[in-house]
């Protein structure tokens, strides 16, 4: 359960594959993309839950991404995501675009083990004409009331990083249940963590509550401020003169590639 | 937006004033819900719950605080899916004359010339949520345009789907703007301070109603200010310290 290290933890994320990753507010394991970009993974299908910032960035900028299905993918008040940009406008990826309460929904059926949720709104946006893989039928209880079904997410592998893991391999997420649902709904999940807790988080009732299942979960890894530079909510915040710095660097491919060379690949895992 | 206080009405900043009327917008509410990157809605959101002595509910995503959310990202939209959020904000790359918006980009699909980050909740929420309040700072024919290029959320619908939400208000940093949902057009509500309806004409990109005598849109009260500088920016800073600091200064006691 407990990876001899970082690199061995990640080894069900392999080229090709479905990965499921989270918001940035909810724990974006950092520390395992750049391990990803150095192994120079290739060709992933990259589901955001529901959005994602500089860790799709990075992965689409170091060209591991194929297609990419989100509802946005932004720097927030760095700016727009530059690498992504580019990549879109030069029509070097897919984009499969959704909307946030779609890819909830659609996590939510894979985890319950159903083949579609229904979702309100989206009828007359392009973003459900753009979405072949979307239906509207008639509400079967209804009557003329057309609704949009979406079908389940079940992703290869979902990646995330949170605070604790016990050494049973249960792992605390606390308030961002979303990372239950992602786990639930992918078939293996990975995650990092800031370290280990010393007894059985389902021993206390409080921890309990807000713990993952180990279960659900094939591998952990430790990974100090794993979230770096994002910020891990409760624990620490964004590197703001780092994201700043990225931004800047980034506008550029060559600035990318710099980017790289310092903070990915000179940089071995913790 | 930055800018230096105006020197001929008592100092205040334009996102101060574009807060004051948000916050009229948001009137006596039940819930407001405020979005990602979006300092100046939520600043309102706070000023209204001060005002109205703890209504509306606020929340704030990205918050701990000011968040009772404990079921992830979902509980927002699932709370929204069942009318128990009466406010939301939203904006867009462009927004057109009946109420479209887009989030998306601009040109083909699936090689857009501009690409916008995305439509993250709008194509729901905008639905759902009885008030939308439209809100983009920046006023200009690139971004009020004649028709969208991609529709991430419809203004209206069809009677026949679902749609108890939709746009109220576009706010810029020139106007004010009514949205009449069964004409499906905009009419110009007031216009702020040092700016002109010939200026609004100049800078809107699509058409829209005007009253022969549009008003000014009232400067905020001494009293405002001083809840905006003390209580709201004491609450905002958790989520947004560069705002904070850069419009309020160190939040002065309250």
């Amino acid at each position: 359960m407990i990876a001899r290290s970082l690199d061995e933890a990640l080894t069900p994320i392999t080229d090709g594959c479905v990965l499921a990753v989270p918001r940035e507010v909810s724990g974006v394991a950092m520390a395992a993309t750049r391990a990803l970009i150095r192994r120079g993974i290739r060709r992933l299908h990259l589901i955001a839950l529901p959005t994602s910032s500089l860790q799709a960035d990075l992965l689409i900028g170091a060209g591991c991404v194929e297609t990419i299905e989100t509802s946005a993918v932004s720097l927030g008040e760095f700016g727009p995501a530059p690498r992504f940009t580019a990549a879109v406008t030069s029509g070097l990826i897919r984009v499969k675009d959704a909307t946030c309460p779609a890819l909830h929904a659609a996590f939510q059926a894979a985890e319950k083990g159903v083949p579609f949720m229904p979702l309100r709104g989206l009828i007359g946006s392009d973003v459900l004409t753009h979405r072949k893989d979307w239906k509207v039928v008639d509400n079967p209880f209804g009557n003329d009331d057309p609704i949009v079904l979406l079908p389940a997410i079940k992703p290869d592998v979902a990646l995330f990083h949170a605070p604790l893991a016990d050494r049973e391999g249960n792992v605390w997420i606390g308030r961002d249940r979303e990372l239950a649902t992602m786990a639930h709904a992918a078939a293996k999940t990975v995650v990092t963590v800031e370290k280990l807790y010393d007894g059985n988080l389902f021993d206390d009732p409080a921890l309990a509550a807000g713990a993952l299942g180990g279960f659900y979960v094939h591998a952990i890894a430790v990974a100090p401020k794993g979230a770096w530079p994002l910020g891990l909510a409760d624990h620490y915040g964004a590197d703001a003169a780092h994201l700043a710095d990225y931004a800047r660097m980034a506008a550029s491919s060559e600035g990318f590639a710099a980017y790289l060379d310092r903070h990915v690949h000179a940089q071995r895992a913790a | 937006m930055p800018s230096a206080p105006r020197d001929s009405t008592p100092s205040f900043r334009d996102e101060e004033l574009l807060a004051d009327v948000i916050a009229g917008l948001i009137g006596n509410a039940r819930h407001a819900a405020i979005g990602a990157s979006s300092p100046i809605p939520a600043a309102a959101a706070l000023l209204a719950r001060a005002r109205g002595h703890g209504q509306p509910q606020v929340s704030l995503l990205g918050s701990r605080r000011q968040s009772f959310f404990t079921d992830g990202g979902r509980e927002l939209f699932d709370c929204a899916g069942q009318g128990r959020i009466d406010v939301f904000f939203l904006s867009g790359g462009q927004i057109d004359g009946e109420g479209n918006i887009n989030l998306v980009g601009i040109g083909d699909y699936a090689q857009p010339t501009v690409r916008f980050p995305g439509s993250f909740g709008s194509s729901y929420l905008y639905y759902v949520v009885p008030k939308v309040i439209l809100f983009r700072l920046e006023h200009s024919r690139r971004t009020l345009v004649a028709k969208v290029d991609f529709v991430s959320a419809p203004g209206t619908s069809p009677d026949n789907v679902h749609r108890p939400g939709g746009p109220i208000a576009p706010i810029t940093n020139r106007c004010l703007f009514a949205f009449e949902r069964q004409r499906r057009r905009f009419a110009l509500a007031s216009v702020h301070p040092g700016h002109s309806v010939a200026e609004v004409v100049d800078n809107t990109g699509f058409a829209f109603d005007r009253p022969p005598d549009v008003p000014v849109t009232p400067a905020p009260s001494p009293e405002t200010l001083r809840l905006l500088r003390t209580v709201v920016a004491a609450q905002l800073t958790e989520v947004y310290p560069r705002f904070v600091a850069e419009i309020f200064g160190a939040p002065e006691p309250a």
